[in-house]
């Protein structure tokens, strides 16, 4: 494949504010988006990942650098020119439009001969699910079915790229559940790149191939599932995907990749290193609460911490403990609830030890 | 008694539709009823009313006199009908762009807009009608204007003719009416999700497309409630007319105003103000059923 599906290069967008001043929504953000791929934006609300969606379909412009779609470059195409559509977060169905005028609509503005919008809207609205339902009125559908007619709308155009604006924000519990594998489906079915904005990040590990992690109009990671859940690169990524001890310290010792990290209370851990340190730089080890184990006060091992489990919650499959530390912190532990003898010893006021794999914590700075 | 009152909900709801139902009765249905049975009736030489039942009256309205066929009256409806009709489209072919750009302005300035169209609203109607003489006239605003421009231009000028006349009664009416069309056009027009307009644009529709698929059928509730509020007062009215018409420009508001007062004839003015009524109910009922207050855009 010679170009990305969609690219941006050194993109900015500001806008003025309330007071007068300029407030940068993104910044200097470049991303790659390969031919296929199920892409997720990921932050916060007003990380700028709308934004950064609505510069690609063309409803806003970048204040600088420059915006691609299979590489071409998009300059001040308005957004009916440009081979994406979108799929909008309160589906933005045409309330005086049937479904079948509805999903008819972008076909027929692009001139497409009678007969053959005929059959792709059909097509379209059995790929949905949704044969049959033409005549309706979008206020006659269900959210769910409101959502499934927003993207035949958008498919049936068959653009080149997909954008997906918080497609199932307006959608409760059980039917988004369904719905992510649909999508992940759809997906794999039709071969059209997908750009999706969430900020969900549960939604985004479960459909993506691959994930942009954004705050304050900056990309700060760009992984696969694995690689962001796995080995976040900056804190603000370990602490919004999952969940993440953090334990502060600072740098002793670096050895292959990983680093000996002094932690208050004179003891030290062997962390790998995600983003390059040096020795006597103030870091943070982070480590989930699912890589963490509880032992009992035994044999010295390496990478272990003494405490006193203050709590304990059972959750069927896992239990979380909370322990303290000598230092004062406290850190969760969640432990699989197959290795019952383990699980018995461990009762609120007894004093454990926490250990846990070098290469399952990260060191970060800041 | 309270008691049974407080249980008994259908009495409470006649209760509380009774004022409306006898302010309605006395003003509306009891002078209406009188009207109908008065255009049955005929008229003595003094002017007073004898209650026969004649259809004299709507066979006259209608061209067929005792002294041979007359189209007058039938002319004068059909004047009015087309007088109507043509404030209400220059009405709406002004009153939309209007709506449009104040729907479209930000919030804060919107207020502002919509209280600029109302400000005429404060002076007295007949007050701006007249104003529209001193503007209109031969000797008036418009006319030493555009006298004056003529003049540093060095270009030959005949002062327009246009007081008194149908085209001033025209004008007058588009500028009494504007406002009624603008609210409603403009309510409809605002109510639009603007995430609308940007799926038009995603799904290819230029700015052209968007407008005759998006934007017109949406705001088409607005259009007909300023249509019906525009064209149902302008048939009837008489004192725009009277003032700009200078007399000449009869409708049918003028027709039954003269019966009834200078004619002395209230059997006629009457029949006259029941096909006036007929009229507009017949063409109101029609436009609505033909463009539909659908009940998916009513209810949106």
């Amino acid at each position: 494949m010679a170009g990305y599906a969609v690219e941006l290069r050194a993109v900015w967008k500001r806008f003025l504010g309330p007071a007068g001043e300029t407030v940068a929504a993104v910044k200097e953000l470049s991303l790659q988006i390969a031919d296929g791929e199920f892409f997720a934006l990921l932050g916060p609300s007003g990380c700028g990942k709308t934004t950064t969606l609505r510069m690609v379909a063309g409803f806003e412009l970048p204040s600088d650098g420059e915006v691609l779609i299979q590489g071409k470059p998009m300059g001040k195409t308005p957004p009916y020119q440009r081979p994406v559509n979108t799929v909008f977060q309160n589906y933005a169905l045409f309330p005086h439009m049937t479904i079948g005028e509805n999903v008819a609509f972008g076909l027929q503005m692009q001139k497409v001969g009678r007969q053959e919008v005929q059959r792709r809207v059909g097509d379209a609205l059995e790929m949905v699910r949704l044969s049959g339902l033409e005549r309706r009125r979008p206020k006659q559908l269900s959210g769910g079915q409101q959502q499934r007619v927003a993207l035949a709308r958008a498919l049936v155009n068959r653009p080149q790229v997909l954008l997906l604006d918080e497609p199932l924000g307006a959608l409760d519990l059980k039917l988004r559940k369904e719905m992510q594998l649909e999508l992940k489906k759809l997906q794999r079915e039709v071969g059209i790149t997908f750009v999706f904005v969430t900020h969900d990040q549960e939604e985004a590990l479960t459909m993506s191939d691959r994930i942009a992690v954004m705050d304050a109009g900056v990309a700060l990671q760009v992984g696969s599932a694995t690689q962001i859940y796995e080995q976040p690169n900056c804190r603000f990524v370990a602490d919004f995907i999952g969940e993440t001890n953090f334990l502060e310290g600072s740098v002793q010792q670096l050895q292959g990749g990983q680093a000996l990290v002094e932690l208050p209370g004179g003891l030290s851990v062997w962390a790998s290193m995600a983003q390059p340190v040096a020795v006597g730089n103030p870091v943070t080890v982070a480590v989930r609460p699912e890589k963490l184990t509880l032992r009992p006060l035994e044999a010295p091992l390496a990478n272990q911490l003494q405490g006193q489990v203050v709590d304990q919650v059972y959750i069927g499959t896992d239990t979380y403990y909370s322990v303290r530390l000598a230092s004062g912190q406290t850190i969760r532990v969640r432990e699989q609830n197959n290795l019952a003898a383990l699980r018995q010893g461990a009762q609120p006021g007894d004093t454990v030890c926490v250990q846990f794999v070098a290469e399952t914590a990260s060191v970060l700075t800041g | 008694m309270l008691q049974s009152l407080r249980e008994n909900r259908r009495w409470q709801g006649f209760l509380l539709i009774l004022p409306a139902l006898l302010v309605l009765g006395l003003l509306l249905v009891l002078p209406l009823g009188l009207t109908v049975v008065t255009s049955f009736a005929q008229r003595d030489v003094d002017g007073n009313v004898i209650y026969t039942f004649t259809l004299g009256n709507y066979w006259r309205l209608l061209g067929f006199t005792e002294t041979g066929w007359d189209d007058l009256y039938l002319k004068i409806l059909l004047r009015s009908l087309a007088l109507a009709l043509q404030t209400t489209t220059v009405v709406l072919l002004l009153a939309y762009p209007l709506a449009y750009f104040i729907a479209r302005a930000p919030q804060r300035r919107r207020n502002l807009l919509l209280f600029w169209v109302l400000v005429p609203l404060w002076t007295n109607f007949v007050i701006r009608i007249y104003a529209w003489v001193m503007i209109l006239r031969s000797q008036g605003v418009l006319n030493s204007t555009l006298g004056a421009v003529a003049g540093l231009v060095d270009l030959p000028w005949q002062p327009l003719d246009l007081y008194p006349s149908q085209s001033a009664v025209l004008i007058g009416m588009v500028y009494e009416f504007l406002p009624f069309m603008i609210l409603p056009v403009y309510t409809s027009l605002e109510k639009i999700e603007p995430a609308l307009y940007e799926a038009a644009a995603d799904l290819h529709a230029n700015a052209l497309q968007t407008f005759w698929r998006v934007t017109i059928p949406l705001s088409m509730p607005g259009v007909i409630a300023g249509t019906i509020l525009t064209f149902v007062p302008v048939i009837g009215t008489f004192v725009v007319s009277d003032i700009l018409g200078g007399r000449q420009v009869i409708l049918v508001g003028n027709l039954v105003q003269r019966q009834f007062l200078d004619a002395r004839d209230p059997p006629f003015g009457s029949a006259a103000s029941i096909v006036l009524l007929g009229i507009t109910l017949v063409l109101t009922l029609y436009y609505t059923r033909r463009f539909g207050l659908g009940e998916e855009i009513a209810a949106g």
